[in-house]
Order: C-alpha cells, then sequence, then structure tokens
C-alpha cells in the first residue's frame, strides 16, 4: 500500500447564521495516496472550491479532521501548517492569485524562497516548472501583461515547483485551449506518476479522465466515488492468466 | 467511412497494388478500422469498373498495380472538399432511455444519470489512459492514431456534458413525472373524439381554416 498523504474525516464546512447559512460542505470523506490523481466534479456551488482550501488548509473546516502527510491540521502549530503549505502542498487557485508585481519567473520561485532555498536552485526549479507548463520564453513578464490561460499555467508552474507531493489543483484547465489543457494534464500525471498525489477539481470530463478517481459532489456530499480503477481491474485480469 | 474515396486519395499520390494500398490505409488511421486484403481488391475492383482507376504495370514479383484516371483524380477533390453527412436524426438508445426515465412516474432519474455518467468516465478515463500510454506522438503514423482517439475521446465527452446538462435541466423542472393515461379515455384512431368539452377539445387542424 502506498503512502496516504491526505485524509479528510468527515469534513464539513458552514458559513453564516440563521437564515442565511451556507453548507458548503456536509461530512465529506476522501484519502488521497502518493500515486493516486483523483478528480473532484460536480456542479457549480457544490462545494468543490470549498473541499480543496480545506484540503489545502487554507481554512478551518467548521468540524472534521483533515490530516496532511499524518499531520492533524487541527492541532498542528502554524509554523508546522506554513511549512506544509511551502513545502508539501502545490495550490492552484481557481483565479490564479498570482502577485502583480511579480515576473512569472519570480511568481514561480516565491515557494521556494520562502523555503531558504539558493537562488541558482531557485532559478533552476523555476525554469524547470515554466518549461513543463510551455512557458518558457514568458517567464519574465509580469503577470497583466500575460493571456488569462498564460496566467493560470504561471500558477500551475508556481503549484508544481521543487518537489512538491500534494497538489491540490481548482480548475487549473479553464482558461486554457484544449490542446494546452492537455499538455498541463500530461504533466500533472508526470508529477503523479513519479510519487505525488493530487486533487484535481474541473467540470471538464475530458480531464477528470486524466485521474485514477472521480469523486461527485452535490450540496456537499459525495454522492459518488469510483472505487474500482476500470483498467486497473483489467491489467490485474491480464496478469492473473 | 469510405473505402472506396479512401484508397483513391492514396492512389492520386501514384501509382500502387492492393497490399501496399491496405498498408498505407491502416498507418494513416492508426489501424483504427484495419482493411482486409480482400476487401481492398473487391473496391479496386469497383473503381476500374467505374473508371476512376486502370490497372498499371505488373512489377516483378507480380503486383498488379493501379494507376488514378482524370475521373478519379476529380472524385478525390470532390471527395475531400465535401463534408461527410452524419446520419439524419436516428434515435439514440440513451436519448430515448433517459426521455423515458424523466417523465416517468417514481423513477429515480438523478440515480439513473449518473450510472450512466460513471460508466460514460469510465469509457473516457481508458480512452485517455490508452493515449496516455502512447506518450507524444514522435511521427505521423503515431500522430494519425492519436486523431482517431481523440475522436473517441471528444465524443464520450459531449455524452458525458450532455448528461450534465440533463442533470441541471432536470434540477430546475421538479413536475416532469406524467402519470400513464387510462387507455380507455385515449381518442380512437380514425373517429373524432365525443368530448363533453365541446369545441376547446377540436384538432387543431380546423383552427387555421379560412372563414
Ligand atoms: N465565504 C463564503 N461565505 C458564504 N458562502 C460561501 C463562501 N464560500 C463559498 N460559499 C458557498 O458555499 C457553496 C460552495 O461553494 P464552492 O466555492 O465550494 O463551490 P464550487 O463547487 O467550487 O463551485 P464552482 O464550480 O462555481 O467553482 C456555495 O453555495 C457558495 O455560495
Ligand atoms: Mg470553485
Amino acid at each position: 500500500m502506498t503512502a496516504e498523504l491526505l485524509r479528510l474525516d468527515g469534513v464539513s464546512q458552514h458559513y453564516g447564521t440563521g437564515a442565511t447559512s451556507v453548507t458548503a460542505l456536509a461530512g465529506v470523506d476522501l484519502t488521497v495516496h502518493a500515486g493516486e490523481l483523483v478528480a473532484v466534479m460536480g456542479a457549480s456551488g457544490s462545494g468543490k472550491s470549498t473541499l480543496l482550501a480545506a484540503a489545502g488548509g487554507l481554512t478551518t473546516p467548521t468540524s472534521g479532521e483533515v490530516i496532511v502527510e499524518g499531520i492533524y491540521l487541527s492541532e498542528a502549530k502554524p509554523a508546522d501548517v506554513a511549512r506544509l503549505r511551502r513545502r508539501t502542498l502545490g495550490f492552484v487557485f481557481q483565479d490564479f492569485n498570482l502577485i502583480p508585481t511579480l515576473t512569472a519567473r519570480e511568481n514561480v520561485s516565491l515557494p521556494l524562497e520562502l523555503d531558504g532555498w539558493k537562488a541558482r536552485k531557485v532559478r533552476t526549479a523555476a525554469n524547470d516548472a515554466l518549461a513543463s507548463v510551455e512557458l518558457t520564453d514568458r517567464a519574465d513578464h509580469f503577470p497583466d501583461d500575460l493571456s488569462g490561460g498564460q496566467q493560470q499555467r504561471v500558477a500551475i508552474a508556481r503549484a508544481v515547483v521543487g518537489p512538491r507531493s500534494l497538489i491540490l489543483a481548482d480548475e487549473p484547465t479553464g482558461a486554457l485551449d484544449s490542446e494546452t489543457g492537455d499538455v498541463v494534464l500530461r504533466m500533472l500525471r508526470g508529477r503523479v506518476d513519479s510519487g505525488a498525489g493530487g486533487i484535481l477539481v474541473t467540470h471538464d470530463a475530458r480531464h477528470a479522465a486524466w485521474a485514477d478517481r472521480i469523486v461527485f459532489l452535490r450540496d456537499g456530499r459525495v454522492v459518488d466515488e469510483s472505487t474500482v480503477d476500470p483498467i486497473e481491474s483489467l491489467l490485474t485480469g491480464a496478469d492473473d492468466r | 467511412m469510405s473505402v472506396k474515396h479512401s484508397l483513391l486519395a492514396i492512389l492520386d499520390q501514384g501509382p500502387a497494388y492492393g497490399y501496399q494500398l491496405k498498408a498505407e490505409f491502416d498507418r494513416r488511421t492508426g489501424s483504427t478500422w484495419p482493411l482486409n486484403v480482400g476487401q481492398t481488391y473487391s473496391t479496386l475492383e469497383r473503381l476500374e469498373r467505374d473508371g476512376l482507376v486502370i490497372k498499371g504495370e505488373t512489377d516483378a514479383e507480380g503486383h498488379q498495380f493501379y494507376e488514378i484516371t482524370e475521373t478519379g483524380h476529380d472524385a478525390v477533390r470532390g471527395w475531400l472538399g465535401t463534408p461527410v453527412e452524419r446520419g439524419r436524426i436516428t434515435r439514440d438508445e440513451l436519448a430515448i432511455k433517459l426521455a423515458l426515465a424523466a417523465t416517468l412516474p417514481g423513477v429515480d432519474i438523478t440515480a439513473v444519470v449518473q450510472v450512466q455518467r460513471r460508466a460514460s468516465l469510465a469509457n473516457l478515463q481508458t480512452l485517455t489512459r490508452t493515449k496516455y500510454a502512447g506518450g507524444d506522438a514522435d511521427g505521423p503514423e503515431e500522430l494519425a492514431w492519436q486523431l482517431v482517439v481523440d475522436n473517441l475521446i471528444f465524443q464520450a465527452e459531449a455524452e458525458v456534458r450532455w448528461l450534465d446538462h440533463v442533470e441541471s435541466r432536470l434540477r430546475r423542472f421538479e413536475s416532469r413525472a406524467m402519470p400513464v393515461q387510462d387507455a380507455a379515455k385515449l381518442p380512437r384512431r380514425g373517429r373524432p373524439t365525443a368530448s363533453a368539452d365541446g369545441p376547446t377539445e377540436r384538432p387543431a387542424a380546423t383552427r387555421g381554416a379560412r372563414r
């Protein structure tokens, strides 16, 4: 059995009180292992971004536990959570969240710099990450001077830069054409195949199909989760013969 | 798929013999629909009969070469310049099944949609794995194969998108169940309905009549 990178245990998220209260997540259980890409699908407002924010320690759920690499976020010291976010977690925000005063390369370098990497190593890693999303020629541009799809790819490069083991991506292909989307998915798939774990939130079935498992959310609940990998079971069947 | 036009388009590049044509067809379509040699020869015979190709030389190994005619060349140009006509509206089993299920009282249509979505996505996953396993296309033959797989991927995606659409439409349409009507109350064919409601139930056809 491969290492468990992430576990959500009965995670609920309520917003507001009284008549205007919203239940964004209602008791979600979810596990991601190393070498596993899990897609999360569901209608707009079903709780996908809320789930991802909780998984990445960006928000604290109303109830339930989030466990990243064995660390219970609810009990962890802020410094430990901060270190997880710098080293372990790569987060692709639905709205990119780039820093406008930094170039593409500087945006991508940020997590490594915060983690105290040497400048030369940072540059190499940032260049690798930018190359993996085919953006080498835009490294010195500022976000405002990039197209929407290019900005999105900078956000993806920032999430995968360095040795990130858990990649949480919220609609990472929303602004991309189908061919560029495939490049990104192929890259994510490659990272996962070489040992990372990931959650991919997407509306696009063609992109969800890159995942090992697809989880459906409806009104904050997991309504269906594939447990059997169709390919895996085919291959196992072949091995038995 | 037009085997006839495909072979003719290859012959437009220069004379070729039967097995060679089969091999060219296969490698240009990712071997997704491999032709059998017999089919290739019978197609060539028909092309010859219709004046689109003529028999050419026979080489030392006894291969009978075929050459395209001017008419054949025009047919290739015409084929490439004409859209492929999809069949007219056919009864799609899935569309009919979901339409029925949506209007039958007591059927959990959301569950029906989800079962189908799961199956369609599994199909999509299989296709995606197949493509990913092939890696980046490093030659035109690989590219040809990937284009065919992509076609299947986009078709499968369309099905899932349609299912998403069905689900969100149904969510907004609460009162969709139609009880099965009492057969005795249905109008009999060929006879006007004797109805207590009188003129309001007149067949629509009379409405547009000139006064
Ligand atoms: N800060 C907040 N305050 C109040 N309600 C919120 C807040 N954030 C999210 N919600 C509500 O929680 C629900 C889930 O939101 P979420 O952003 O997780 O949806 P989503 O599945 O990511 O949708 P989309 O596909 O549109 O991105 C929604 O009904 C949303 O209005
Ligand atoms: Mg969202």
